[in-house]
């Protein structure tokens, strides 16, 4: 019953991996950009969330829409002013400038509002717990990942059933040629940014009522942890993300269960680098080479 | 060739001695030296302990004002700040920055442990006295019998701190078995685990559940899952706020609903925030002082402190941030006029029968104070004082 209880456990953190892994994913898939920025993002939106259900007083769900909204136009913003500039660069000017975005928000949140921590009103949205022969079960994580599964969903629909999903696809495939053809590339990848920064927001406002305490270097660990995810899973498919996210959640679960806590974070990383070596190309991952 | 030498040297010897001699005039020129006292403040106000630096400040200012009223034997105290982040690396800067650069007679700084003894050997280094207001880890003072000469501190020690935990849970609340939930990156939280463990274990308990975390986790349930199996009567969690408000919070929704304690690490309003006033019902902490303590000199600084800072409550860090100061400013009147660091010190450790607002200090060959602590139940996210412990 204990090990039943701990893949609960272990689920429920996973599912919050899986939400921030698949934004995170969206972004590789189609621009083939490591955006290190997204854990940051994450942290923007869960600051927003919380001003929204403290400050201007709105209920769980408004305050959602709110921080994906400012979420979204932050990461367009982010793509234009950053990253844009670097399209044609090499892929590592790229990474290093995504790294730098990242500790450039990180900071200046710290600089706008000071470091010390914020709590998540408790009534934000009901805590019940549901026992089942002795295992409990959250509410919330139920619901946490409901909401994951609802928004791969709709991606994997936005991605292969509309014009702006084959537009994606095209841009991803080759952006020349997709050129050609006459899509924008630009307001493309700029709405590949909206959406992947809104699930980010979304995951963001979601940690803040799950754990209540959210700090502006927040996003970090989750943002490296939604990274593994996306490898474990194949990076750039979406499925693959959301599995990639559960996986993990339930090896570090278990580790913990084992009574080897202090090896959680470990554990992660060992599964990135075992990943990398045998299954490159992550667990829903087909085996091609890469045009060169 | 060589006349030309001979000038450069001259010039040269001419333009240093010029500087110098600037430099002199400016010193007895202005005269301010003489009349202050410089005290650096190297303290936690950004980061994960800002609660507790941004408290220690408020205390520290209040007292200050209050001091400077009169001054100490003529001479007023000045303080330069520093903040360290809450990072033992940036602590060992500022502490070398406040020595070498800014020249000051006395520090204080951190108010935890682990940013205190990044700090320590600077002050040993430099001979300039370092009070740590709330840095309860024992090897602050003191390592293997040898003590640190310029390292003081105004609170008592962890072993105190974890044996007066111990003997609570098992005289007052009963507990036969108990669970340690302990901070392993912090060295405060390991310090008061090991004397809760000793303390606990020698008077006939047993510890059926070790378990540890690292700070910044957010997620403790599989962990808690363990502990709630292991089935003990109590469970001490030495840790600080922003961990223990998660843990609390995790604990009670994983059904367990045993009486939960911790140090002074848990007094922060954020707690409160954070692990929500239903989930704080039925824990205690250990503390330095409680505001709710009858006595008049506590009773007066809570109202000049409620003055000043718009009716806020003092918690323990800001009547330690307070008490440092009046230590100081105590020992600076014994020190004489030409108080320097290295008198100043001496005047440290011959402090006997001081009065604060967080007790009686003496302090002992170790350089740590004597003195009593506060045991503080939570109901409905107010702390209620419950008793007081003597050594």
């Amino acid at each position: 019953m204990e090990f039943i209880q701990q893949l609960v456990n272990g689920i429920s953190l996973g599912s919050i991996y899986a939400l921030i892994a698949l934004g995170y994913t969206m972004v590789y898939g189609i621009v083939k950009l490591i955006n290190f920025a997204h854990g940051d993002v994450f942290m923007v939106g869960a600051f927003i969330g919380f001003y929204a259900i403290t400050f201007m007083e709105l209920s769980f769900f408004p305050a959602l829409l709110l921080a994906m909204v400012a979420c979204a136009i932050f990461g367009v913003l982010i793509e234009r002013i950053a990253y844009k500039p670097l399209r044609n660069a090499t892929r590592i000017a790229a990474l290093i400038t995504a790294i730098g975005v990242s500790l450039l928000i990180e900071n200046g949140m710290i600089q706008i509002r000071g470091a010390q921590p914020e709590a998540y009103p408790n009534n934000v949205l009901p805590a019940d717990s549901i026992d089942i022969f002795g295992v409990t079960i959250k509410s919330q994580s139920l619901m946490i990942l409901g909401v994951s599964l609802f928004l791969m969903i709709v991606l994997q629909f936005v991605v292969h059933k509309t014009k702006i999903g084959r537009a994606m696809r095209a841009v991803s495939f080759d952006a020349d040629a997709a050129k050609l053809m006459g899509i924008s590339v630009n307001n493309t990848i700029s709405a590949t940014f909206a959406i992947g920064s809104a699930l980010a927001g979304a995951a963001g406002v979601i940690f803040g009522t799950y754990y209540t305490k959210i700090e502006p270097l927040m996003g970090v660990m989750p943002g490296l942890k939604a990274f593994v995810a996306a490898v474990l899973g194949g990076i750039g498919i979406i499925p693959g993300a959301m599995v990639g996210g559960l996986l993990l959640g339930v090896v570090e679960g278990l580790v913990s269960a084992s009574g080897l806590s202090l090896w959680r974070d470990a554990a992660a990383f060992v599964v990135l680098i075992l990943i990398l070596i045998f299954m490159p190309q992550g667990l829903f991952g087909k085996n091609r080479r890469e045009k060169v | 060739m060589k006349k030309k030498k001979l000038a450069g040297i001259i010039l040269s010897l001419s333009l240093g001695m010029g500087v110098l001699a600037g430099c002199g005039g400016e010193k007895s020129g202005g005269g301010e030296k003489g009349d202050t006292i410089k005290i650096g403040a190297n303290l936690e106000l950004t980061g994960g302990g800002a609660s507790y630096g941004q408290s220690i400040v408020e205390g520290m200012d209040l007292a200050l004002e209050e001091i400077n009223k009169e001054g100490v034997g003529g001479k007023k105290l000045k303080i330069v700040k520093y903040d360290n982040k809450s990072d033992a690396a940036e602590a060992t800067t500022g502490a070398i920055k406040l020595a070498s650069q800014d020249k000051v007679d006395v520090m204080i700084g951190a108010a935890t442990s682990t940013n205190t003894l990044a700090q320590v050997q600077v002050a040993n280094d430099n001979k300039v006295p370092l009070i740590t207001p709330t840095g309860t880890n024992e090897t602050i003072t003191s390592k293997d019998g040898k003590v640190n000469e310029y390292v003081f501190r105004t609170c008592f020690i962890d072993p105190f701190q974890g044996t007066v935990a111990a003997n609570f849970a098992q005289q007052e609340l009963g507990a036969k078995t108990a669970a340690i939930y302990v901070d392993s990156s912090s060295d405060y939280s390991k310090g008061l685990a090991a004397a809760f463990k000793d303390a606990f274990t020698k008077a006939g308990g047993q510890i059926v559940a070790e378990e540890a975390f690292l700070q910044k986790d957010t997620d403790f349930q599989s962990t808690l899952t363990r502990i709630k199996k292991a089935n003990p009567d109590f469970v001490f969690v030495p840790a600080f706020y922003e961990e223990v408000g998660l843990i609390l919070k995790q604990a009670r929704e994983s059904g367990i609903d045993v009486p939960v304690m911790g140090g002074d690490g848990w007094d922060s309003p954020k707690l409160i925030e954070i692990a929500g006033k239903e989930a704080l019902n039925n824990t205690f902490i250990t503390n330095h002082y409680s505001a709710g303590d009858p006595d008049k000199k506590i009773q007066d600084f809570v109202s000049a402190f409620k003055k000043k800072y718009k009716d806020k409550s003092p918690d323990a860090f800001a009547a330690l941030g307070y008490d440092t100061a009046y230590f100081i400013a105590d020992s600076i009147k014994r020190a004489g006029d030409d108080a320097t660091p290295e008198k100043i010190k001496d005047a440290l450790a011959s402090t006997k029968d001081l009065q604060l607002v967080s007790g009686n200090l003496t302090i002992d060959e170790n350089h740590n104070p004597v003195k009593s602590a506060a045991i503080l139940k939570y109901e409905n996210g107010e702390q209620v004082f419950e008793t007081k412990v003597n050594p």
